[in-house]
């Protein structure tokens, strides 16, 4: 545990990827530093969710490692990795539609809080667990939608809900995609502020379109380009990035 | 995990709790009390027995609740697709039939009561071994190894005679003389009231099991398997054990069957039974869990009493399963759910004229279709069989025009009334759902 308390939060090395004949992540390689909130930025099509769903591990990697907390991640399945303490959202909305907001959290929780495959537990009398799951649900203020389906919850509530079930288990490292996609402007402002509170003293890597968002949140910022890292630094620095301007920003101010 | 057993010790009173235990659960109290007391409406007191069909109808929705509430616990609870679900209620059963046979030749000691443990824990075994490979898909895959699965088995039951008795099945016997509480089981009644206790303890095992982490990840994998992978869960993992476990209330219904009917043949474990399962619980309604139970009742009623009447009952479970896939397909527990938001809003009278408006004409129609039926079957099956039709005390020819025109006037009159009863629950349904909103928004 000594040897890997150093290591970042999350290690990419010369991480490659192909579909078939199409490669779409050409050599990136990225530290995030632990209880840091990094954002990936970049014009459609660069990569940037193809990089979430490789570090969750939905997809495998063609080349290269990724290392959490120091930990090689290679052929990990995606419940093994949340188990080694990352977590992460969807870029389209992903809850469990049918059933209520309690439920959805308490899901969240049930891994982390040792139940496993248990059908020796009932839910009912766990009364330390429940009350930890209205806790959670009074923080995403979701209380008044308590015993909703989730499916019936409006698009922004959903977010939270879904951000809600990302942080439930207590994952070090938080990877969100696209939090805010298809969010008015208060109700980005609100979905940035429970980010802030959620992510407090995690490790957090988000992909966001949105730059007013990225320079409020982020403290490190990296931009891929076709597969590729082009710029990696504080806010203020990329802003100012020539490179970054031309490929990235520039088009956006046009 | 032990906090959270101590903490659960902080009680409201007794009292309380019976009161609310019973508001919730009332519905399968006077379930059990019908279930006891309906074997003696029939009995006839100066032969001192019950009727056998009645009896031998009851024991059989016993076996059938158990055998399609284990199937929901695949189909509604973890979104698995089951063409293949009867292997372990059969293979329950045979293990069943030979366990009862040792007994009787004294290799073996087990009360008659237990046997069904035999059966369960045969469903289990096999569920563990077939739903390995099964569970390691979901969805259309899945479907397609369970069908598979189903082949095999039935195929294995032809083939291997020693086990499976070939054609012919198992017979057994279940008066062993060995009982926990001296009873003989010579008659169906002693059975049946064993099968009413098992259906109970499996209900509630059932039941409980929607309520602990295993079936609150099994509902999370079916509405969403890559989130829950994403908290920690293997989808696959949950749909083994749920799938195991489902296997093990499978085979307690075969038990049940064995110690029901005394022989167990190759169509137990078939496909046709496999139908049955999804029938019963589509019909019945996959959303809720006493859906099954209601689909149960239901298939088996018309399996028992319009067998009786009609060659024709597989066409009419069959059709009544089309229509409840494209217009109800929450099954009758859906229908009744749907009615919910309306009566909590105490406004379910507004749809009771409109309601029975509607019977008349759908009467119309039902009976129009029963006579195409009957027509149909008495060309063909029942000229064959040397019956003839005969509505209310007039034979009928199904060869003459007259029954086919008027069975084609009640479809197409009865239809077209029907459309437009239709419309109108359908403007009040509008207007109430309306007014239900409209009462949210202002609470």
């Amino acid at each position: 545990m000594s040897a890997t308390s150093a290591a970042p939060g999350l290690r990419l090395t010369d991480v490659h990827k192909s579909f078939g004949p199409t490669a779409v992540i050409m050599g990136v390689s990225l530290d995030v530093a632990r209880g840091s909130r990094h954002a990936i930025i970049g014009p459609n099509g660069a990569g940037k969710t193809t990089l979430f769903n490789l570090i969750s591990g939905r997809f495998p990697v063609t080349s290269g490692t990724i290392e959490l907390n120091g930990q090689k991640l290679d052929g990990l399945e995606p419940h093994e990795i949340n188990r080694r303490g990352l977590s992460r959202s969807f870029q389209v909305t992903s809850i469990f539609a049918r059933m209520t907001v309690f439920e959805n959290i308490r899901c969240g929780l049930l891994w982390s809080r040792g139940y496993r495959y248990s059908f020796w537990h009932l839910l009912g009398g766990q009364r330390a667990l429940n009350e930890e799951t209205d806790r959670l649900i009074e923080r995403l203020n979701l209380q008044s939608r308590r015993n909703v389906p989730a499916g019936l919850l409006s698009y922004a509530e959903q977010r939270a809900l879904e951000i809600g079930i990302t942080v439930a288990g207590g994952a070090e490292v938080i990877l969100l995609d696209e939090p805010t996609a298809g969010m008015s402007r208060s109700e980005t402002e609100y979905a940035v502020a429970l980010i802030r509170t959620m992510s407090e003293g995690k490790t957090l890597l988000i992909v966001e379109h949105d730059m007013s968002v990225v320079f409020d949140l982020a403290d490190v910022v990296t931009v891929v380009v076709y597969g590729e890292v082009i710029a990696s630094g504080p806010p203020a620095q990329i802003r100012g990035d020539k490179a970054v301007q031309e490929a990235y920003l520039g088009t956006e101010a046009a | 995990m032990n906090e959270g057993l101590t903490h659960a010790a902080v009680h409201p009173l007794p009292a309380r709790r019976l009161t609310g235990f019973l508001g919730r659960q009332w519905p399968w109290l006077v379930a059990l009390a019908v279930a006891l007391l309906v074997p003696w409406l029939s009995y006839n007191w100066t032969t001192g027995r019950h009727s056998g069909f009645i009896v031998s109808m009851l024991s059989q929705i016993g076996i059938m609740i158990i055998f399609a509430l284990s199937y929901n616990m695949q189909m509604g609870q973890t979104g698995l697709l089951s063409f293949g679900h009867a292997v372990f209620f059969g293979l329950g059963g045979y293990l069943t039939a030979h366990t009862l046979n040792a007994v009787k030749g004294g290799s073996l000691w087990l009360p008659l009561e237990l046997t069904p443990l035999v059966g369960g824990l045969g469903g289990l075994f096999f569920a563990i071994l077939f739903g390995y490979f099964a569970t390691k898909q979901r969805a259309t895959a899945f479907a397609m190894i369970t069908l598979g699965i189903g082949e095999l088995v039935t195929s294995a039951a032809i083939m291997f005679q020693t086990f499976f008795g070939g054609e012919g099945g198992v017979s057994t016997n279940r008066m062993t003389g060995r009982s926990l509480f001296g009873v003989g089981y010579a008659s169906p009644i002693q059975v049946y009231y064993l099968i009413v206790a098992w259906t109970a303890i499996a209900v509630v095992l059932m039941l409980l099991l929607t309520r602990t982490p295993l079936g609150r990840m099994a509902n999370a994998c079916r509405d969403n398997f890559e989130r829950a992978q994403f908290v920690g869960y293997d989808p696959r993992m949950v749909r083994f054990v749920q799938f195991s476990l489902s296997g093990f209330f499978a085979g307690i219904a075969g038990a049940l069957y064995t110690l029901t009917y005394e022989i167990v043949t190759y169509d137990t474990v078939g496909g046709a039974m496999s139908a049955n399962a999804l029938l019963m619980t589509y019909i019945g309604g996959v959303g809720a869990f006493a859906g099954p139970v209601i689909g149960a009742v239901l298939i088996v009623l018309l399996q028992s009493w319009v067998s009786l009447l009609s060659n024709s009952w597989l066409v009419y479970a069959g059709v009544l399963f089309i229509l409840m896939v494209t217009f109800a397909p929450g099954g009758i527990a859906g229908l009744v759910m749907m009615h919910q938001p309306i009566w909590r809003a105490g406004r379910l009278g507004r749809l009771a004229g409109p309601y029975a408006r509607l019977i008349v004409p759908s009467l119309l129609v039902a009976v129009g279709f029963v006579l195409v039926i009957e027509l149909c079957s008495f060309l063909t099956i029942g000229a064959a069989q040397g019956k003839s039709l005969t509505l209310s005390g007039i034979t009928v020819n199904p060869r003459s025009a007259t029954p086919w025109i008027a069975a084609a006037l009640l479809l197409a009159g009865g239809g077209l009334w029907m459309r437009v009863e239709a419309r109108r629950i359908g403007a009040v349904w509008g207007a109430l759902t309306e007014e239900i909103k409209a009462m949210g928004r202002r609470a």
